[in-house]
């Protein structure tokens, strides 16, 4: 029997290093092979859109106060919103006749592309705060870079996302800054979720021959490039907030490859129950 | 032999000013700013719509409303075109719809504040810049945020120090 596939993943970043010192050498990818890499890097961002969207969308009628259950469900709204886009473009560059919609709600755990910290569980308040943040900040950093993408339709998207995105990160900044330096209560929560959260932000930084590819046709950035800026942008709010960041620099990943942990499969069962109980069902 | 007369785009612009947007309807298609064109393809109308934020609910709402208006004036050929470049911005927001926003209790934006790929609230916030809400009821800028998002992922919530007027401010992208 197979095994499944190991969460102990090869050192992408050194892989990725190893292709992108040879890319000069490389062959321009045949516009087959190129398409393929260019769907995959659509893929790793509507992916990560939608799980993050409709996570946070599970906190609609849940959230402490009411004018934050309607900033999630907000939130919530813009990813969604933005993932009938670039996953709109996805299928459209894939060119086998699936729409967003096949994509999102009938493709299984392993074809999603999404890091790994999207599909964390919401846990408390401030924990989901944490996760947004913490994204937020890369997201905001990602949109900026796609603003100059080779391909006018990602640099379209890109742009009109990143308005939406600088206020998710106004806001989440504020608020970690806020419960970070509040009550003990509040601190301790935000450091827990912080704690708990830290290791899965490697991962967005991570590259990988996919990501080589497309970075070199200028379509997408280099994800180790965004990292500077998030790392300044999120330094000054956790310091402003009062909290520590984790010294390990370990990471978990296997997300953006289709190696999920389990809370992905309960997700999907709950987002894509209806289409497969009814296969085209519409309203 | 008939000839068939299109009506000009300048009429068919006057006909989408009067058409309320669904979630605000004390303005118009028009004074929100997201027809971007109206022309004619041979016998067929283009309407040329951006959506004001991505996941908005409206945005399909809007393209039913046009069509129906559009309809009831006799247009038989008629296409809508979505287009996202460049991306909607409140600063598209007629003078007169600004008016009227204020009028029907919600803020409008801010002049030149449109989110331009900078974290302007932190940024004004920090250089200490004065970016008071006034109350659309009062008109004190003794303002206070409640939260960045309100009743609409355009809007945030407010409230008026002075009055305590709660309201809604249409906060720029």
């Amino acid at each position: 029997m197979p095994s499944l596939p190991d969460m102990n993943t090869p050192d992408l970043a050194e892989l990725a290093r190893g292709a992108a010192a040879h890319a000069h050498h490389a062959e321009i990818p045949t516009p087959d092979a190129g398409q393929e890499a260019f769907f995959e890097a659509l893929l790793r961002i509507g992916d990560a859109t939608l799980i993050l969207g409709h996570r946070v969308s599970e906190w609609c009628g849940h959230a402490p106060a009411l004018e934050e259950d309607i900033a999630l469900a907000n939130v919530a709204l813009d990813l969604i919103g933005q993932t009938q886009m670039w996953l709109g473009l996805a299928a459209e560059v894939e060119g086998k006749g699936r729409t967003a919609d096949d994509l999102a709600y009938l493709r299984d755990a392993w074809d999603f592309r999404n890091p790994l910290i999207v599909e964390r569980p919401n846990g408390d308040f401030g924990h989901t705060l944490m996760r947004q943040f913490l994204f937020d900040a890369y997201h905001f950093e990602l949109l900026k870079a796609l603003q100059r993408s080779s391909d006018p339709r990602v640099a379209e998207i890109a742009a009109k996302a990143a308005k939406e995105v600088a206020y998710h990160l106004e806001r989440s900044s504020d608020l970690v800054v806020r419960l970070g330096d509040g009550t003990a209560e509040s601190r301790r929560r935000m450091q827990d979720a912080l704690d708990a959260l830290w290791a899965y932000t490697g991962e967005l930084f991570l590259a990988d021959e996919k990501d080589a590819a497309v970075a070199a046709q200028g379509l997408a950035p280099d994800p180790r490039d965004l990292k500077p800026a998030w790392e300044s942008v999120v330094r000054d709010v956790l310091a402003e907030a009062t909290l520590t960041i984790p010294e390990s620099a370990f990471a978990h990943k296997g997300g953006k490859r289709g190696v999920h942990t389990e809370h992905l499969g309960f997700i999907l069962a709950d987002m894509q129950f209806l289409q497969r109980a009814y296969p085209g069902a519409t309203w | 032999m008939t000839t068939v007369t299109h009506p000009s785009p300048a009429e068919v612009w006057d006909w989408l000013s009067h058409v309320p947007d669904p979630e605000i309807p004390v303005i118009s298609l028009t004074d929100l700013g997201v027809i971007r064109d109206v022309a004619w393809d041979d016998d067929t109308l283009v309407v040329t719509v951006t959506p004001t934020y991505s996941g908005c609910p409206a945005t399909a709402v809007i393209n039913l409303d046009i069509e129906a208006a559009l309809r009831a004036k006799g247009v038989r050929k008629l296409r809508l075109e979505r287009q996202i470049s460049p991306p909607w911005t409140t600063d598209w927001i007629s003078a007169e719809g600004r008016e009227k926003l204020r009028a029907y209790g919600i803020a409008p934006p801010i002049d030149g504040t449109a989110a331009d790929g900078r974290l302007m609230g932190r940024v004004n916030r920090l250089a200490g810049a004065d970016l008071a809400v006034a109350c659309p009821r009062c008109g004190s800028k003794r303002t206070s945020k409640v939260s960045q998002f309100g009743s609409t992922p355009c809007k945030a919530s407010y409230r008026c120090d002075d009055c305590l007027e709660p309201f809604d401010y249409f906060k720029c992208i």
